[in-house]
């Protein structure tokens, strides 16, 4: 059966550091509009994931194609990928909105201007824009930085952990924005290791466990409260 | 909301200008380092003036001496927050996920930076000649100008090591152990060259050096740009 | 799996062996300078200086040789990623840094008795192993402060090919510099001696046993780094279990 490219193609990826195996052979593929949750307890390599997918990291064997085509290969193809990382990637004695601006410059967006304006507006920020992000608190450098990740609309989005910091309208406005995405047919990756959260907004959730994918639903046939039990056995399991 | 055309990505040198303009921007905002740098060059000038008997060893023939020394300390304080910026929170990430190229990034520090070099030696040069009473013309000027070509070169290696250096456990300390021995032809036939042009000699009898100084400047610029990528995380 | 098998290495390789080469090195070493201490006559214009030539020239011939083996490793290890290049990199630049210091306190010693000064800045070749004396000091500083293995042989093949194209500017530069200060006398060539033939041989035996001793040296490195890489994995597996 011939079919159009998914969004997001992970085959076989496996990622080393010296000789600890941080991704140890993982595949899944996203179709636009899918939410893949990532679950997993600390070190279980759900961030080297993303930043493999997000193309910043090299995958020791296997390969990863965003929109078909490979992100370290093919640089204007990184245009599809927006992240949200630990780190704010944002430079602290630049305005909110300069340094969404910036982004969208790098992204090559025309009226830089109305594009910064509609980011900051989509995650409730719009009215600190001129604030240097030096002076902003956690929760809202964390908007920023969510605001500089979408900027450019991009098809698939990273998430590593965005929730934290947020306050519940910062939360709130996330959830809201992470719907919209999805209905515009962007394809989403959320790691978090708050289920409950995770589920809230995701049409598939997966578990990873020593770099590997070790279970994964639809969201639609799970019952949350024995999801989360399930989890917390798995993650207990691989601790002990 | 949705009738937005297709980006145009910016290409290497327009995307080296958005880095550069960004990295300006930010030392604009701060100062810090601009202006650390700026005092330690004037207040050395000032210092290195008592260190030699003015009776044996004229001003105007130390002077050059005086400006190599403080124009390579100055640039090291320069080169130093060069990374460091992007590594604090992580900004390299955004620079390495948008569809610029890697080469960009590297020109656009190395841009950003020569021109915070350049804005110190606006000040530290006409410094130098007031406290050591050069005569204020045409040799300065070419003086002027060999100080741009040895930048060049400061920058070219600077910036690469400067990237690197921020990756490795002793940080900002490695920088000068890297960079200072790349420095060497730089400064030696830059310090030949702006010597002979401020004794009042012809700018031909500073041609065998300017020539080894250019050529030093086209090699590291080429073959640092194509070695940064290497620096950067896999 | 394979951590049994390199335990089994591990265990082989920890009781000392005999390393007949390094010895024979060694030896070789000893009995040339036994030769050029008692056996050898003295030099008539230079005295008993010009003895230091048997191990300035010997030393010169291993720093070039190691670091040129340091700079072609380099080129590989960028090229294929090949962590054995990496590793020859590495305990040639260490073995190099050696060769190079000797050189460094010889040429002084003996330019003191001929020039009757320490150092002459003039002598572009004495210079030119200065520079490269610190290139590879911090090539060998830069890798001790890196942790991940990949990023360490990057970083200090990157570093080894831009000192290689450095070297021939500091040449330039030093001999430009030399040669407006001094012309270069002909009786101060230390590397194409008119010897007499006992001590030409006496020269060239001295170059065989340090050629010997420099690849002796390496190869010791080698395996050290060998080992430390292999220890190195072990932990990593015992900390993940």
């Amino acid at each position: 059966m011939l079919q159009t490219p998914s969004a997001v193609e992970v085959s076989g990826v496996v990622r080393t550091f010296g000789r600890r195996r941080a991704v140890d052979g993982v595949d899944f593929s996203l179709n636009p509009g899918d939410c893949l949750a990532l679950f997993g307890p600390n070190g279980a390599g759900k961030t080297t994931l993303l930043r493999v997918v997000a193309g910043l990291l090299k995958p020791t064997a296997g390969a990863v194609y965003v929109g078909g085509r490979s992100l370290r290969d093919d640089a204007p193809a990184r245009g599809q990928i927006g992240l949200i990382s630990h780190q704010s990637m944002l430079y602290g004695a630049l305005t909110a909105r300069e340094n969404v601006e910036f982004a969208a410059r790098l992204q090559g967006v025309p009226r830089v201007h109305d594009a910064a304006t509609r980011a900051l507006e989509r995650i409730r920020i719009l009215d600190r824009a001129d604030t240097p992000v030096r002076s902003l608190s956690r929760g809202l450098q964390q908007r920023v930085s969510i605001a500089r990740a979408i900027v450019h609309e991009p098809t698939v989005v990273l998430l590593d952990e965005p929730y934290t910091g947020l306050d519940a309208a910062g939360a709130a406005a996330l959830t809201e924005m992470l719907r919209l995405l999805r209905v515009s047919g962007a394809s989403l990756i959320l790691v978090t290791h708050n289920v409950d959260e995770g589920l809230a907004v995701a049409s598939d959730a997966a578990v990873m466990l020593a770099g590997r994918i070790v279970r994964r639903d639809a969201c639609a046939s799970l019952e949350p409260q024995t999801y989360v039990a399930d989890y917390r056995a798995l993650a207990m399991d691989a601790t002990a | 909301m949705t009738e937005r055309s297709a980006p145009r990505v910016p290409g290497t040198l327009g995307a080296a200008w958005l880095v550069a303009r960004k990295d300006l921007t930010i030392e604009f905002r701060t100062r810090s380092a601009f202006f650390s740098a700026l005092v330690f060059a004037v207040l050395a000038i000032s210092i290195f003036y008592f260190t030699w008997d003015e009776s044996v060893i004229s001003p105007v023939e130390r002077a050059p001496g005086v400006l190599w020394v403080v124009l390579t300390f100055s640039a090291l304080l320069g080169l130093q927050r060069s990374f460091g910026l992007e590594e604090h929170d992580r900004g390299i990430d955004a620079l390495l996920i948008s569809p610029i190229s890697r080469e960009s990034i590297y020109l656009g520090k190395a841009v950003g930076n020569l021109l915070f070099l350049c804005a110190i030696q606006i000040v530290a040069i006409p410094a130098l000649a007031l406290f050591y009473n050069l005569p204020i013309g045409r040799p300065l000027l070419i003086v002027t100008g060999i100080v741009l070509l040895a930048m060049i070169g400061i920058v070219a290696v600077g910036t690469l090591f400067s990237a690197m250096a921020v990756n490795t456990r002793l940080a900002d300390l490695l920088l000068p152990m890297l960079s200072l021995p790349f420095f060497v032809p730089i400064l030696m036939n830059a310090a030949q060259a702006a010597t002979r042009v401020l004794a009042g000699r012809p700018v031909a009898e500073a041609w065998p050096w300017l020539r080894i100084l250019i050529a030093f400047d086209l090699v590291f610029v080429v073959a640092c740009t194509l070695a940064f990528p290497f620096t950067l995380e896999e | 799996m394979s951590s049994t098998h390199q335990r089994a290495d591990i265990g082989a390789s920890a009781t000392p062996a005999f390393d007949w080469f390094f010895v024979v090195s060694v030896l070789c070493v000893a009995g040339v300078y036994v030769r050029a201490i008692y056996f050898t006559p003295v030099e008539a214009l230079q005295g008993a200086a010009q003895k230091i030539y048997y191990i300035h020239l010997a030393g010169v011939l291993g720093a070039y040789l190691s670091v040129s083996i340091t700079a072609l490793m380099s080129v590989v290890a960028l090229w294929l990623r090949d962590e054995r290049a990496d590793r020859l990199a590495e305990a040639t630049a260490e073995v190099g840094l050696v060769f190079l210091t000797v050189v460094l306190t010889t040429g002084p010693i003996w330019g003191h008795t001929i020039w009757g000064a320490w150092w002459a800045w003039w002598e572009a070749r004495l210079t030119l192993t200065l520079f490269l004396w610190f290139v590879i000091a911090a090539y060998l500083v830069l890798r001790g402060a890196i942790e991940d293995a990949a990023m360490r042989a990057r970083y200090s093949a990157v570093l080894a090919i831009l000192g290689a194209l450095l070297i021939p500017f500091i040449h330039l530069s030093v001999y430009l510099f030399a040669a407006r200060l001094h012309p270069m006398p002909v009786v101060l060539k230390p590397d194409r001696p008119s010897l007499p033939g006992e001590m030409l041989t006496t020269l060239l035996l001295s170059l065989g046993a340090f050629l010997l001793f420099c690849i002796a040296l390496i190869r010791v490195r080698y395996q050290l780094g060998v080992q430390r890489d292999l220890l190195s994995s072990l932990e990593m597996e015992g900390g993940a279990e």
